[in-house]
This record gives C-alpha cells, structure tokens and sequence, in this order.
C-alpha cells in the first residue's frame, strides 16, 4: 500500500505543519508519497523531502492550488496509490472531494483518528458526535483534522521527481487578500486568545491583540466577531472556521455557543472571561473569570508582561 | 439564465444533539429539523441575483425523505421559482453520502440545463463539506467553494473565496458550481403572504430509482459515539489568581 499526501503550500512555501502532522497521522498506512502543488513548486519541495519516512517528492507546477487542475494531476497517478491524503485545510477540503468524485469513492472529511487502512473517526454535529467509518471503496480519499496529530520527524532526504501538471482553463487566480502577520500561525500556535461580540469593535479588538503577544500566541475570533467586522474572517474558530487545540485558549467576550466549541474544546487548558456567570462557555473552561474583559484582559497583559 | 440550488433537511443548528445509547446514531426522532443554514444562505444569494436581473428561474432541490418537501416550501416561500424532490430513503436516520447526492443532482441537472449551481459549503449535520466540489467533478464544470462574494460577468463569475490565509478571488468559467460560505449574505425570512403563495408553487416528487442511481453507501458507520467530554474546571476571583493558576499549569 502507498499513500500520496498532497502537500499544504502558503504563499509558495511548505506549510509545514500542516503536512507534517498529517504525514505523521498516515505514515502507518504505507510508504508515502509528497505532492507539491505550486506555480514555483522547487523550495517547498525541497523542504518536504527533509520529512523523514517520505519515499518521494513529486511537483506538479500549478499556480495557486486550483481545485480543478490539482485534482486531474493526481488523479492521472492515482492508481498507484490506496490512499490519496491532506490536512483538512481550506486547500485540503477544496480538492479532496473533487479527486474522490473523478475516481467515483466517497471522501472522508476531517479524519480525528486512523483506526487502520479502511477506517477512521471523524466528529459529525460539530463535534457532538463521533463516527467510526468504513469504507468499501478500493481508493481511500481522506482529510486530516490536524489539531490531533504531532508532528513528524525531520532528517530525512526523499527523492524529487517532477510529475506530469495538468492545467486547467476552467478557472483562473485573480488575487489573494491575504495579511501577513509575525504572530504564530492559528492553527499551531500554543497559545490563543480569542474574542467575540463582548470584544465590541474592531478598535478593541486591539485588547485581544495586546494580550496574545504579550503570550506570544495567536489571535482568533468568533463568528459573531468577524460577521460584526471586528475580525478578519481567517481568525474564526469554530466548526466552519479553524479547529484549534493549543497549549492555553482564553475566550474573552465569547459565549460559548457549540459551533464555537467545537472549534477549540480540544485545547489542553482553556480559560474564559465573560461577564455573564451563565455563559455555556464557562462549562469547558478550566479556569473561569466572571469580570467586564476591558478591565480583566488588559490587566492580565500586565501581568503576564510582569 | 438558470440556477439551481440543492437544499438540505437538516437537524435545527440550535438543537443539542443526542448520541443513542446504543451507539448507532443520533437521535432524530421528535427533533426540530430546518433548512441547513448554508443552504439559506445560497436560496438567498439566488433570490438577489434574480433581483438584480442576472437569471430568471431559481430551482432548488431536495434528497433525502419525503419530509424534506417542507426544506423545499421554506425555500419557494423566500423567493425560489420551482422545487424538485428526489426521495432516496424513508428513515430519517439514513444520511444519503455526498457521493450518491451529486450523482442525482446530476442527474436533474442533465434535465434542467442550468448555468449555476449554489450550494451549501458544508451541511451541519455530517460536516462532509463535499457535495458542491463532487457534483462540479462529475459535470466537468468549475468550481468555486467558501463564496463571500460572488459577481456574474457575461460566461464567467468573480468569486471572492475564504481561505485559511484570508481571502482569494478566482474567475470561473459558467457553468459553475459555487458553494457558499456565512458571509455571502443574510438570509431573509420568509413573509407570510410568501409561505401562502409558495403552497401553489410548483413541486415535482422524483425517486433516486426513477433516476437510476444506486445510493447505497460506501462507508458503513461502525459506531457512532458521544466525543470525550470536559466538565468546568474552578471560577477564580480575580485576574491575579488566573495569572498564577496558569503560571503553576506551566502556560504562562
Ligand atoms: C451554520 C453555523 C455555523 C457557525 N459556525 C461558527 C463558527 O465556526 N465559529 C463560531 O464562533 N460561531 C459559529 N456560529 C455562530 C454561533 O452559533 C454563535 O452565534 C457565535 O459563536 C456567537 O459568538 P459570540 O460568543 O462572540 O457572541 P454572543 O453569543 O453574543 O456572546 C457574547 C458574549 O460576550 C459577553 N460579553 C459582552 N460584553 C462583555 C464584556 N464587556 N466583558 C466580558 N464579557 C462580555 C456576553 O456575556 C456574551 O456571553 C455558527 C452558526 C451557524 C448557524
Ligand atoms: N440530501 C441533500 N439534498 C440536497 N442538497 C444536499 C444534500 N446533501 C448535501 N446537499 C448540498 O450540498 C451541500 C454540502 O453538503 P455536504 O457535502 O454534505 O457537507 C449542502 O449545503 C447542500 O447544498
């Protein structure tokens, strides 16, 4: 059996953890392939191939990941594989489903846990519930919920080979918004600290930001917080934003409402500053604040800055 | 121009879900089921494009249980033209997969000829977020998932994208299956002169089998269990004992 793992790439370089936690979680499946989709696909490559426990590195230069060419590339080399795999990213979650409908075999999305080379657990109802599937179909097309996995090792020197691109002229790139930020990435950082409508504006926002650097983590959001623009829409945590399980989460103004939840109720340590005692979300918190978060965040900040 | 937009019954998004005991499934029986909040979000989409003049007819589409007539009436009373619904099973337990739901969506597709396709991204209940990108696979059409935006240009459509990074805008080429994200839009409520107009509007009842497609599943669900859960940690009194509570767990 031999895995292809298509490889997560962010402005042209390696998203390293992303692929190597998912690498990490298939790696008993078989010997594994990387693909690397890329306009410039050569650097991040290279990078791969340092993942131990990878046979080969294949590129396919294909600019800005569209779902339509990436999913004819590696469907022409699918039949050597039994498992076609990636994190269930947004890139992920886009092109999967697209390969497992060309080979005529489900997709199964955000993987928690690899039970073996048939089945898998995936949380359903946003988390609610856990599902142990099985599959009948002869290719395996699997997403990884990465949050769950450690990362695999480095020290490795796979083989880079070029694979045959297949372009498509279905769609085309126009631009990305994206922001580039110092802080960790959302969904690897140890630290996040997140705020939602209590936060009340974007200017305000600003409090969140101040206490997530002095931890030196990331910053994310509630839904009601980035519908209300007080947050760019790449920070929402929760079941349609980014599933996130850091070392400390602190919920500031945010209620707790199970989308949310299910975004973050696998963080080791979570702490919750709301206003209202009631608030659902001081359920799953460790340790809890019933304070007004303009007085209680920017105090911490001090704190923790010492 | 034509749209069509396939709409799922769905347990209500504010409904606590119940894992049976016995491991089987979810408990669905006397629960609130409604219109999958993302596909809302796309029969609202295809009512301002019709506003705006930019198509003429929005059909939206159901699979599933006979019951999901009523997803249908709650979309022809926000504004859709027509309904189809394509039963495929009687028991509400029974989840038609993503696979079997765009071979069927095909298939009336293959019928109805439309430009467009808008989607739900995701249904809340299985979480698959598969549906939009499979059907556009199996049409040779392109694709455009996570839509915050979308404009319709002649025989091509900007859409702006979420993305983990942000935000990214592609043009696909019509015909298209987009998929849409929360921020498209705010879905209206239907009005009640609307809900009474939408009881004449036309709604043909199809079967899977009358279509010829084999929906039986390639994943057989070996057990469905409750995930582990956490119960309240202690509520502190001030910001001074929070901060040395986490420095003795090591966080800070
Ligand atoms: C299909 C669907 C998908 C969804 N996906 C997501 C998702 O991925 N992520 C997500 O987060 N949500 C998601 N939601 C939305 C979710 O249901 C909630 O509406 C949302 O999480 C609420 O955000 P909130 O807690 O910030 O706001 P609210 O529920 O309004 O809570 C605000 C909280 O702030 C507190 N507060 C106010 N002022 C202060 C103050 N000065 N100091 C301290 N506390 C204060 C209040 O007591 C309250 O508890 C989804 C909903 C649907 C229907
Ligand atoms: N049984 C169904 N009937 C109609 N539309 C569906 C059905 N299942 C999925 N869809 C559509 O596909 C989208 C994504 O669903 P899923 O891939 O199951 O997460 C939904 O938001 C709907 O627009």
């Amino acid at each position: 059996m031999a895995v292809l793992l298509i490889a997560e790439i962010s402005a042209g370089a390696l998203a390293m953890d992303a692929t190597a936690k998912t690498l990490s979680a298939v790696s008993s499946l078989g010997d594994v392939d990387i693909l690397v989709c890329d306009a410039n696909p050569d650097a991040a490559a290279k990078e791969a191939a340092t993942l131990k426990n990878v046979k080969n590195v294949l590129t396919a230069k294909i600019g800005n990941g569209l779902a339509e060419g990436v999913a004819d590339t590696v469907v022409a080399i699918a039949s050597g594989y039994s498992h076609i795999v990636a994190p269930a990213t947004a890139a992920g979650k886009n092109v999967l489903p697209r390969i497992a409908a060309l080979l005529d075999v489900m997709v199964i999305t955000d993987v928690s846990a690899v039970v073996d080379a048939d089945t898998f657990e995936r949380p359903i109802y946003a988390g609610n519930a856990i599902q142990t599937v099985k599959t009948k179909d002869a290719t395996k097309v699997v997403s990884i919920r990465t949050s769950g996995f450690d990362l695999a090792e480095t020290g490795g020197s796979a083989a880079v080979k070029a694979a045959d691109a297949k372009e498509s002229a279905l769609s085309s790139f126009v631009e990305d918004r994206v922001q580039s930020s110092d802080r960790p990435e959302l969904t690897s950082a140890g630290v996040v600290v997140s705020g939602g409508r209590g936060v009340g504006s974007e200017e305000d926002f600003a409090i969140i930001e101040g206490l997530a650097d002095a931890l030196g983590g990331a910053v994310g959001a509630s839904r009601a917080a980035v519908d209300s623009g007080y947050a760019p829409n790449d920070w929402q945590v929760g079941q349609t934003g980014k599933v996130v399980a850091p070392d400390l989460y602190v919920a500031c103004g945010i209620s707790g409402a199970i989308q949310h939840l299910a975004g973050m109720k696998d963080s080791k340590i979570i702490v919750a500053i709301n206003k209202d005692a009631e608030a659902p979300i001081f359920q799953v918190a460790d340790f809890g604040l019933v304070a007004d978060l303009f007085d209680a965040v920017p105090e911490m900040t001090k704190l923790v800055k010492g | 121009m034509k749209v069509l937009v396939p709409v799922k019954r769905v347990i209500d998004y504010n409904v606590k879900v119940r894992v049976k005991a016995d491991g089987t499934g979810v408990d669905l029986a006397n629960v609130k089921m409604s219109m999958n909040p993302f596909d809302e979000i796309a029969v609202e989409e295809a009512i301002r494009l019709k506003e705006a003049g930019k198509i003429d007819e929005i059909v939206v589409v159901s699979i599933g249980v006979e019951k999901s007539q009523e997803t249908l009436r709650t979309a022809l009373a926000m504004g859709a033209d027509r309904a189809i619904l394509v039963t495929a099973t009687d028991d509400v337990h029974n989840d038609i997969e993503p696979l079997a739901v765009a071979k069927i969506l095909k298939a009336i597709i293959d019928e109805e000829q439309p430009s467009l396709v808008l989607a739900g991204k995701q249904a809340i209940d299985n979480d698959m977020n598969a549906t939009g990108q499979m059907l556009s696979a199996l049409l040779g059409w392109s694709q455009a998932t996570n839509a915050s935006e979308i404009a319709i240009a002649g025989d091509s459509a900007q859409v702006t994208r979420e993305v983990d990074g942000g935000l990214q805008v592609i043009k696909v080429t019509l015909p298209a299956v987009i998929t849409a994200d929360l921020r498209l839009n705010e879905p209206r409520y239907a009005s009640l002169p609307n809900i009474m107009k939408a009881k004449k509007k036309q709604l043909d009842i199809k079967s899977a089998a009358d279509l010829g497609i084999d929906v039986s599943p390639r994943l057989e669900i070996i057990k469905t269990s409750e995930p582990s859960t956490r119960s309240a940690g202690v509520i502190v009194e001030s910001v001074e004992e929070l901060v040395s509570k986490l420095k003795e767990a090591g966080v800070v």
